[in-house]
């Protein structure tokens, strides 16, 4: 009897979880939809050419994955809609990695095994750097429209640049190094507290470049503290940095830390002006209006800005919805469009599609055809440095009202 | 700023999550106490509990105080739940069996709300303005004060509970001698699931308290603070009332303590440091009784 | 009956197992190497590899030694570790350094689980099973933020590991696997093994029969932490890049998942599940996602329905199985079976 019950008690579960899965939840989509546009596409034309798209489209990074993979499909739809690249349709293959290496690793050799010629991911850095080692001995064209790390396209322990590797997002040292020299000539800044998320690199990466540059440009760091992924509360370290009273406070983290911690530091009464980086961006549903007033991030997009981005915005939200409409989606649609300008052009050197040559030519497009790729978050298109990072400017956004607002570019 | 009051506002930031602390690990104490079962899945029904509050708020619009009663009311029957079906039919089995049923419990609740609600984290409306209170010049956080006088309240209730009324008697009975409280005409499954009962509705009274300090609700928000509420528990002495309160104290002003001096990225270290220790000198903590070893 | 019961003798036991170990390396070779295993599948292999190892060295803490140990990420994590600070300093030739740093990753992981063995198996059930969670999490805590106390290069904490030579493959993965199960069948064999038995079915019996509860309480903590480190030194020559997040609790749980699943104290039940359940979801990996739920399902209802697991605590031979073959004709068999059912 007890048994009974039991099994009808774990059965009830096990349908609330079925439930659960048959909701419409935004973020569940990606399997069904991965499998339906790659049933969809080849069937327009006998060849296709294999691009991979990977990142996490399930779990905790699951908002930064998703976007990417639309971003990224929205572009290819409409070349495809267009005609393909020389008559052939660009058919994705898209993997879930859920933010883990390992299953990254997995999942980009199956990829390889089912013939992609080009790739665009992966999303979080770390994932990218266990990817990059991968495809690089296979000399596999990346594009990555998210992975900041400087890790991803060059070695610094043995001072070699991977040369199949791109991005068309900026790397964390960058953004650290703007916030600093905007705090000190935009915001008079003498003083500045750190609190970043020690766990994750991103963080680090950003919070070091900035107390770096802070050196430089004359800013007293006079605060540095730090906290571990999945800390809620703040107010130790900010009754800390209360104590030192700095003008700015930089925050390098993810949008609902930065949310939290504006909150308690306001609740603390701590009135410093806080800095941060792309990160930020969606923070104005995680603290109040009044809280986040006046402070400022580093971003790479600015909604609305030009009528490209309105249209990128508007076809984007009819295709996937808004949820996942962030920056990551319009570099995404950046890093698709560099990669179909490669491919194009790679297809016209006639080298057979997936061939070691064809990779090549692929490789040296994406830095020829770059410059001219007008894009999204680059309307000056995009030449590569000699670490294959792209040359743009970044974009200031500052809170007003609770509404994440385009300040200027710098 | 002088340093006396950034020391005082550190030891009232120590003690607002010491009261969460101390509450969720009334919890642990409870059932342990009576099962002998270490509930891993207690910290993830206060995640349950942040997301009934987040629900009846933000979806369904509720009255605050309608969605603090619906959070207590759902954390209660669904702790009931899991007893019913999970740990129920485990009784007389080994220990080890009942312990990985109670993590499979906690990691099926995490699940199970990512894949409802997604990872994304969930903002949790303010359920009451509360005006911060001056102490001379230094501002002390009204959340942090209500907070601190609930998990009080609660505390004393529980007290007066477990030592007043027939069925505390009972309970400790249980805990006592199963056996025997059995063959004295108690009924033991009412007695366990009243148990379960009492300890979820803390953690949802945990919840409340949380959200409202905290407030955002995600999947994994629950495992940690689990774990620590456990650290705290057995600080204390796993099984005593005051001894959770003690302990949970102890472990929110230990991590601030940290923070303060600077060491913030050590501080889940220095808990299960904290927890090791205890284990091996004195492994009942503070207020624990000695365990017999039956042979 | 007079008949006797024929037994296939020792040396012809390790014969009879070494051919069929060195048959299916060379058929997995041949396979790999004509293309008809293709890469991807060589890297399940792989992970299948390093997943059985991880299985049967904590089946060796959680299912012979009885404890509940959750920070079995803990010690893959100090192999891992080892190996590749090893392999990425010693500047040695990848292929000379590799087996290096799988030895020293597995023996610092023994060490470490010595050191934690020590204190924590001072202690039963829940309290050994939480502190060793504390100590996998403080040595995550510890990999995360090393490098900022001492204040040079050594783990690069959150930034990641990087460029550890891919030195792992599948010849290396499945010559690991044979060693660690041939190690720890023939200890389990062995009188020590015994020893670890009998802790696991009576403590206060075993200890008043003179066996020394605190030593075979840590050899057998030790031996589960040094195969575990020996998975992680592999791990690390499969991904090349390593970061302490990877090592967390949620690594731990699946590993106990996969041994649970098994059946505690199986050799043969934690490879196959560890082999289904590395396999299973890489294959469908459109259902992945809900492996977590479907893991924590399978959690509940083994533990409610077979808490011994599928395989209980039955050992596979394939030796006793031809003994069984030989023995038997099929005239006897019937007769046999007969008389066993109206006995039973």
């Amino acid at each position: 009897m007890k048994k009974l019950l039991s099994i009808a008690l774990v059965a009830m579960m096990a349908l609330s979880a079925l439930a659960g899965c048959a909701a419409p939840v935004a973020t569940d989509t990606s399997a069904s939809d991965a499998s339906a546009a790659d049933a969809a596409q080849p069937a327009a034309s006998g060849e296709t050419i294999k691009v991979g798209i990977l990142g996490p489209h399930t779990g905790d990074y699951a908002v930064y994955g998703l976007a990417v993979k639309n971003g990224a499909q929205l572009y290819i739809d409409q070349v495809n809609a267009a005609g393909g690249i020389n008559g052939k349709q660009i058919e994705t293959i898209v993997y879930d990695n859920k933010g883990d290496s390992t299953e990254a690793i997995t999942a980009f050799t199956r990829m390889v095994d089912e013939g992609i010629t080009a790739l665009i991911g992966d999303v979080l850095s770390g994932n990218t750097i266990a990817v990059v080692g991968e495809a690089n001995p296979i000399n596999m064209p990346m594009i990555t429209a998210s992975a900041t790390a400087v890790g991803a396209t060059y070695n610094a322990d043995t001072d070699t640049v991977y040369t199949n590797v791109f991005r068309s997002c900026f790397i964390d040292p960058f953004q650290g190094e703007k916030m600093a020299q905007y705090a000190a000539e935009k915001l008079g800044a003498k003083t500045a507290a750190v609190l970043t998320m020690t766990g994750d690199d991103y963080s680090v990466g950003l919070a070091d470049a900035f107390k770096a540059k802070c050196a430089e440009v004359g800013i007293n760091v006079v605060a540095d503290e730090g906290y571990s992924k999945g800390d809620v509360d703040f107010k130790a370290q900010l009754t800390n940095i209360l104590a030192t009273a700095p003008d700015v406070i930089f925050c390098p983290n993810y949008y609902q830390d930065d949310g939290m911690i504006v909150t308690q530091a306001r609740e603390l009464g701590l009135t410093s002006t806080f800095l941060g980086g792309d990160g930020w961006a969606g923070v104005s549903a995680y603290a109040s209006a009044a809280d986040l007033e006046g402070s400022y991030f580093c971003s790479a997009y600015a909604p609305g800005s030009t009528d490209a981005v309105k249209k990128f915005e508007a076809d984007y939200t009819a295709a996937y919805g808004a949820d996942t409409l962030n920056m990551f989606a319009a570099t995404a649609y950046d890093a698709a469009q560099i990669l179909v300008a490669a491919l194009t052009k790679a297809e016209a050197s006639g080298a057979a599609t997936g061939s070691d040559e064809y990779k090549q030519a692929v490789i040296d497009a994406i830095k020829t055809e770059g410059p001219s790729v007008v894009g999204i978050t680059s309307e000056t298109g995009y030449t590569f440095d000699e670490h294959n990072n792209p040359i743009k400017s970044a974009v200031i956004m500052t809170l007003t009202d609770g509404v994440e607002t385009f300040k200027e570019m710098y | 700023m002088s340093v006396f009051s950034t020391i005082l506002r550190q030891i009232v930031n120590g003690l607002q999550s010491g009261s969460i602390y101390a509450l969720v690990a009334l919890g642990y104490s409870m059932v342990y106490g009576i099962i002998t079962l270490l509930n891993f899945a207690h910290g993830d029904i206060i995640m349950v509990g942040a997301y009934i509050a987040w629900l009846s708020m933000a979806k369904f619009s509720m009255h605050p105080a309608f969605a603090i009663l619906a959070a207590i009311l759902g954390c209660t029957l669904l702790g009931m739940l899991i007893e019913k079906a999970a740990y129920k039919p485990l009784r007389g089995s080994p220990r080890i069996s009942l312990l990985i049923t109670a993590i499979g419990v906690s990691f099926l609740l995490e699940n199970l709300s990512q894949m409802v609600f997604g990872a994304k984290a969930q903002v949790i409306p303010t359920f009451f303005e509360i005006p911060s209170i001056y102490l001379g010049s230094i501002e002390l956080s009204g959340t942090a004060l209500i907070t601190l006088l609930a998990a009080a309240v609660s505390m004393v209730l529980l007290t007066f509970l477990v030592q007043k009324t027939k069925m505390g008697k009972a309970m400790r009975a249980v805990a006592e001698d199963t056996d025997a409280a059995q063959l004295m005409g108690i009924n033991i499954n009412h007695t366990i699931s009243f148990t379960f009962a009492i300890g979820s509705a803390l953690a949802g009274i945990g919840a409340i308290l949380y959200c409202s300090a905290y407030p955002q609700a995600t999947p994994t928000m629950g495992s940690m603070l689990g774990l620590k509420a456990f650290v705290a528990a057995v600080l204390g002495g796993i099984g005593s009332i005051p001894g959770a309160m003690i302990g949970g104290f102890a472990i929110g002003l230990a991590e601030s303590l940290v923070s303060a001096i600077g060491l913030s990225v050590w501080r889940d270290g220095v808990v299960f440091a904290i927890l090791i220790i205890v284990l091996l000198v004195k492994p009942t903590g503070i207020l624990g009784r000695p365990m017999r070893e039956k042979v | 009956m007079k008949q006797t019961y024929k037994k296939i003798p020792m040396p012809v036991r390790y014969v009879i197992n070494t051919l069929l170990f060195v048959a299916f390396l060379i058929v997995g070779l041949s396979l790999i190497q004509s293309g008809v295993i293709t890469k991807y599948y060589t890297k399940v292999l792989m992970l299948i590899g390093i997943n059985i190892i991880l299985t049967v060295s904590l089946n060796i803490a959680t299912g012979y030694l009885g404890q509940l140990p959750l920070g079995h990420a803990g010690f893959m994590a100090v192999g891992a570790y080892t190996a590749a600070i090893f392999m990425t300093r010693s500047g040695l030739d990848a292929s000379v350094s590799f087996p290096i740093g799988l030895v020293l990753g597995a023996l610092m992981a023994g060490l470490v689980g010595v050191l934690i063995g020590i204190p924590a198996l001072r202690l039963k059930g829940d309290y050994l099973a939480i502190i060793t969670l504390g100590f996998g999490e403080i040595i995550r805590v510890v990999l995360l933020n090393i490098d900022s106390v001492l204040g040079f290069k050594l783990t690069y904490g959150a930034a990641s590991l990087k460029g550890i030579p891919k030195e792992t493959n599948f010849l290396n993965t499945f010559l690991c696997v044979g060693i660690a199960c041939l190690l720890i069948h023939t200890m389990m064999k062995s009188r020590h093994g015994r020893a670890i038995l009998s802790v696991r079915e009576n403590e206060i019996a075993a200890e008043s029969c003179g066996i020394n509860l605190t030593y075979y309480k840590v050899l057998g903590f030790a031996a589960s932490a040094v195969f575990a480190g020996l998975a992680g030194a592999l791990y690390a020559g499969y991904l090349g890049i390593l970061n302490p997040s990877s090592f967390g609790f949620m690594k731990s749980i699946e590993i106990l998942v996969m041994v649970v699943l098994g059946g505690m104290g199986s050799m043969v039940g934690s490879v196959l599940s560890a082999t289904v359940l590395t396999a299973v979801p890489e294959l469908l990996r459109a259902f992945s996602e809900y492996r977590m739920i479907l893991y924590s399902l399978l959690l509940i209802t083994v533990m409610i329905f077979k808490p011994s697991g599928l395989m209980g605590q039955y050992d596979f031979s394939l030796s006793r199985m031809l003994e069984h073959v030989f023995n038997q004709k099929p005239a006897r068999e019937k007769t046999n079976h007969k008389a066993g059912e109206k006995n039973g």
